[in-house]
């Protein structure tokens, strides 16, 4: 139809507009591409800061402490321990004596001391993976010009140690395994705080509550929740948990911990203000799975002459459990990664210990990046970037199970 | 024997009791899942009292003064000044570029999604967007400052751009927020009624025509909400700052520069030792209030906005 | 390619050995159809049977929906209107759709009219054009002093009938009915109906209708569409002047449906 008969008062626009028509649509697919470039230069940029070169030096010459020819790292465990009796002063070695005695650490474990206390290696250069694979050369040329004595690796900053051993302070042997297990104790009230009440508020919306001015506020309310910034939450748990409550979230009260050391900055108080966090999320989450149960259930089970609560609890909630779960997960795997709320309930910076009772002082994963990020020198750069991976990690173990959750059930009806 | 029978269902018939029975089981049940339900509305009063509590005695302490929060530019607790605005502006830095990125890609992107894509693609955008709004925010504060930062460096010269710069913590923001707007938009566009389409391509319009002409127009009530939403999102947004943008308020529009966010502020000050009553930690509660009193405005209207326009099509 | 728009053709529309596909499965089988100029054409028959998939191919509507197709051949004044180098908007351009459902843009009456020609590249006077279009689809007197109203703010019957200003508002030879009026209430149709008698005179009209008595009233040909023997795809079964398929029906199916054996 190229040639036609224009009709009359109307242009013969249609290739101007058919080539505007593909300029926008390059431009919204244009949008679509910075979204993905984004997403992968931020993997890549993770993956880059955790593998590289690490030059270090030890203070002191690993084979200085030899004995008869045999290199420290394959000594005996009572050698080594010998070693360490040596020159540690007294009051140093009967403190890690006290924290875990000697005979019960192996001799990896014993070696580790040693390095850490003694050889105490110092890093003098970090480099990323990418000037790591494409300017090896230059990197060994300058360290063996700067730092003759230093040693040369290429190391990936996760591993398998990393995930376990605590954290210290020194890089070369920090690990995750505090903030783990601090994160995993922190959910643990999480959840216990935020799912029975998310749970019955979002059945007492659904099924029981009428259409009157209080529950309409109250459903409001949950909404707003939903849109407060994180760091309110944190400020109400500073204030709630940490001050206020201190007696009950330092332990006090049970007379568990040591009156001098105690505060309100504990696992409990940071689960807790999490808790309220991820409150709104599951309750929000719940309504719609318990929805979505067909009203032929619920009529079938009435029709019987079942009460309420029996209907709900014999069938609505196993209908929508799996709804309720992937909810639950999903708010989960939202409080996991939450910083901010954790920084101002009071994360403790410099602990090593893992924490063993409610009212420990915390760390979580998030906090330990933000704490490395923040550190200028490159070697915590690295640290951080290893971190992240096991974060996300941990995080897309936990959506893909809750999709996965999701998937399975759904194909049920 | 059929007498004998039916004497005994009439016995029966006249003991069935049909009164209510006491059910105190359910009452209590009921009892509780209706506290469930109001407790959060103890979080709300909670909020706001130990919010306001404490910023009353922010208030009353002698060295703050109501015309100095408002008008002075400098904010220093320990020499007693507290004008609020260069947290503010620095807010508002990393707000605006943080939106100036995500409205246009966000809206392109749901646009997109909704009038272009086929099916295959819509299935790899889709999970991309939600790893994207998945991804811990600290994460991205990480990504501002190891990668963004670098590349402004090196675009503008290093001695223009500083190692903490709002500039790359708006930019990064606004790829955080890019998905939150994407899907909500998306959210608009899909409920135009099909019907709405067909007119307009019954008509004779092209593609992009009827997207934008018909489609965005009849959703804008959504679209306005996203961006309200974003908005209050970017204002609330605390690691990527904390991480990126730089410590210590500074009263300055240059990009390229560091400067403390209102978060940025709150994190850094309950991030040292805090004594409580310093006037350090009544300035957080300070600055909680008036960070809560926003995005609540800016949530409630944006949920006044699409109830009152939603019937708008039929 | 040239298109003649002049009466040449005195078959706006022609359908040879027409299939329509949804995938795999053949919908709409063997439709060869004439629809004449400045006539309308109503195609009957009970629901399912594929009529307003058959009306969709007209003006390449039924594409929207991912995965149709066609074996066979629609033309438009002679030309292939699927073939490869034709662009659909141009089509929709020519042959105009109103739906059974009124759907006027949720934008003002005058601009329900005015954004449809001025995409269209129409620079002339845009209040003439507007009021034009509107008394051609009796609906002026009612709305000229509320132009600025939204559209949606009219009754059922007043929207179809803007729907079916802005439709002739580009001046398309052919409007595509598809039940125009079975949402509305009797008088609205009655209004409907006598409109569709003075727009025949200068447009071409097919409509889909399940109202026998509507086809009969307002049609000069008719068009009967049943499922085939297997009950699988819908075809045109009887097509011919309306008074003869109402009274002299050839095919027994079309002479138990009008009669109202089965419905």
């Amino acid at each position: 139809m190229r040639e036609i008969a224009v009709v009359e008062g109307f242009a013969n626009n249609l290739d101007a507009r058919n080539r505007r028509g593909v300029m926008w649509h390059m431009l919204f697919q244009a949008s679509t591409v910075v979204g993905i470039i984004a997403l992968i230069a931020l993997m890549l940029n993770i993956i880059d800061g955790a593998f590289g070169y690490v030059a270090y030096e030890a203070s002191v010459d690993p084979d200085s402490l030899a004995v008869n020819g045999i290199p420290v790292q394959d000594q005996s465990k009572e050698q080594l321990v010998a070693l360490l009796q040596s020159k540690l002063s007294s009051g140093a070695y009967n403190k890690l004596n006290n924290e875990k005695p000697f005979v019960n650490r192996s001799q990896a474990e014993v070696y580790q001391l040693v390095v850490d206390r003694m050889i105490r290696p110092k890093i003098v250069g970090v480099w990323n993976l990418w000037p790591s694979l494409t300017q090896a050369d230059e990197i060994r040329a300058t360290v063996a010009k700067d730092h003759p004595k230093a040693e040369l690796d290429f190391v990936s900053w996760l591993t398998t140690n990393f995930i376990v051993r605590p954290q210290t302070s020194e890089p070369l042997t920090a690990g995750v395994r505090t903030a783990i297990l601090g994160s995993l104790w922190t959910i643990l009230f999480t959840i216990l705080l935020a799912f029975p009440i998310g749970l019955g508020a979002a059945i007492y919306l659904e099924e029981y509550a009428s259409d009157n001015r209080l529950n309409r506020i109250i459903q409001t309310n949950i909404n707003n929740l939903a849109g407060v910034p994180s760091i309110i939450y944190g400020i109400l748990g500073l204030a709630i948990f940490v001050r206020t409550l201190e007696a009950l979230t330092s332990g006090e009260v049970f007379g568990l911990v040591d009156p001098t050391t105690a505060n309100g900055r504990t696992v409990l108080s940071a689960g807790f203000t999490l808790g309220l966090l991820v409150l709104p999320i599951i309750i929000i989450n719940a309504q719609e799975a318990i929805r979505a149960v067909p009203r032929s259930l619920r009529n079938a089970s009435f029709g019987v002459g079942a009460t309420k609560w029996q209907t709900v609890w014999s069938h609505v909630l196993p209908n929508a459990m799996p709804g309720i779960l992937t909810g639950t997960i999903l708010a989960v795997s939202r409080a996991i990664g939450e910083t901010a709320p954790l920084v101002v309930v009071g994360a403790s910076t410099a602990i090593s210990f893992d924490p063993n009772s409610p009212f420990s002082k915390f760390t979580t994963l998030p906090i330990q990046i933000y704490q490395w990020t923040s550190r200028p020198q490159d070697e915590f750069r690295s640290l951080a970037a290893a971190s992240i991976i096991v974060l996300l990690i941990i995080l897309l173990s936990l959506n893909a199970s809750a999709i996965l959750l999701r998937n399975r059930f759904s194909r049920r009806f | 024997m059929a007498e004998l029978t039916m004497k005994n269902v009439e016995k029966k018939a006249s003991t069935i009791d049909l009164r209510r029975k006491s059910r105190w089981g359910e009452s209590i049940i009921q009892a509780l899942l209706f506290f469930s339900g109001f407790f959060s509305i103890f979080v709300t009063i909670g909020i706001v009292y130990e919010l306001g509590k404490e910023a009353l005695l922010f208030f009353q302490m002698p060295d703050v003064n109501l015309l100095d929060l408002v008008t002075s530019t400098k904010w220093q607790p320990h020499t007693g000044e507290f004008g609020i605005w260069p947290l503010f502006t620095a807010t508002m830095m990393t707000s605006t570029i943080a939106m100036a990125i995500a409205i246009p890609l966000g809206l392109g992107v749901a646009i997109y999604l909704s009038e272009y894509a086929d099916r295959r693609v819509r299935n790899i955008l889709k999970p991309i967007l939600e790893v994207l709004a998945g991804i811990p925010t600290i994460v991205y504060g990480y990504f501002a400052l190891t990668f963004m930062t670098p590349i402004l460096r090196e675009i503008f010269g290093r001695d223009v751009v500083q190692i903490y710069n709002t500039g790359s913590t708006g930019l990064v923001m606004g790829i955080l927020i890019l998905p939150l707007i994407t899907s909500m938009t998306e959210d608009a566009l899909s409920a135009v009624p099909r019907s709405l389409r067909e007119a307009a391509y019954a008509v004779g319009g092209t593609k992009l025509e009827v997207a934008v002409q018909v489609v965005v127009p009849a959703a804008l009530s959504g679209i306005a909400a996203a961006i309200i939403i974003g908005i209050s999102r970017a204002i609330g947004e605390t690691m990527i700052v904390a991480v990126a943008a730089g410590a210590g308020p500074n009263f300055t529009f240059n990009p390229f520069v560091g400067a403390e966010t209102i978060t940025g502020h709150i994190v850094r000050i309950s991030g040292g030792d805090l004594s409580y009553d310093s006037i350090d930690y009544n300035s957080i509660f300070v600055l909680g209030l008036f960070l809560f009193l926003i995005t609540l405005t800016l949530n409630v209207i944006s949920q006044a906005i699409v109830r009152r326009y939603r019937e708008v099509y039929e | 390619m040239t298109m003649n728009n002049d009466s040449d053709h005195k078959y706006v529309i022609e359908t040879h050995d027409l299939d329509i596909y949804y995938g795999t499965f053949k919908a709409v089988t063997g439709v060869n159809l004439k629809v004449e100029r400045n006539a309308i054409t109503a195609i009957i028959g009970p629901s399912g049977c594929g009529k307003s998939t058959l009306l969709r191919t007209f003006n390449r509507m039924n594409e929207l929906y991912a995965n149709t197709s066609i074996k066979g051949e629609v033309t438009f004044n002679g030309q292939d209107i699927y073939a490869k180098d034709v662009d659909p908007v141009e089509v929709r351009y020519r042959i105009g759709m109103v739906f059974q459902k009124p759907n006027p843009f949720p934008k003002s009456i005058y601009e329900n009219i005015a954004w449809t020609v001025r995409i269209h590249g129409y620079k002339g006077s845009m209040d003439e054009m507007v009021e034009n279009s509107l008394q051609q689809a009796a609906l002026w007197d009612e709305v000229k002093d509320k132009l600025h109203q939204s559209g949606l703010s009219l009754s059922g019957g007043q929207q179809q009938r803007l729907c079916i200003a802005r439709a002739i508002s580009i001046k398309p030879e052919v409007i595509l009915m598809d039940e125009p009026a079975s949402a509305l209430d009797p008088i609205a149709t009655l209004k409907i109906e006598e409109l569709l008698h003075e727009l025949k005179k200068n447009y071409t009209i097919v409509i889909v209708t399940h109202n026998m008595q509507q086809a009969a009233r307002v049609s000069d040909y008719t068009a009967m569409m049943m499922l085939t023997e297997d009950r699988r795809s819908g075809t045109v079964i009887e097509f011919n002047e309306t008074n003869r398929i109402f009274t002299n029906p050839k095919d027994k199916r079309t002479e138990d449906y009008v009669t109202g054996r089965f419905g």
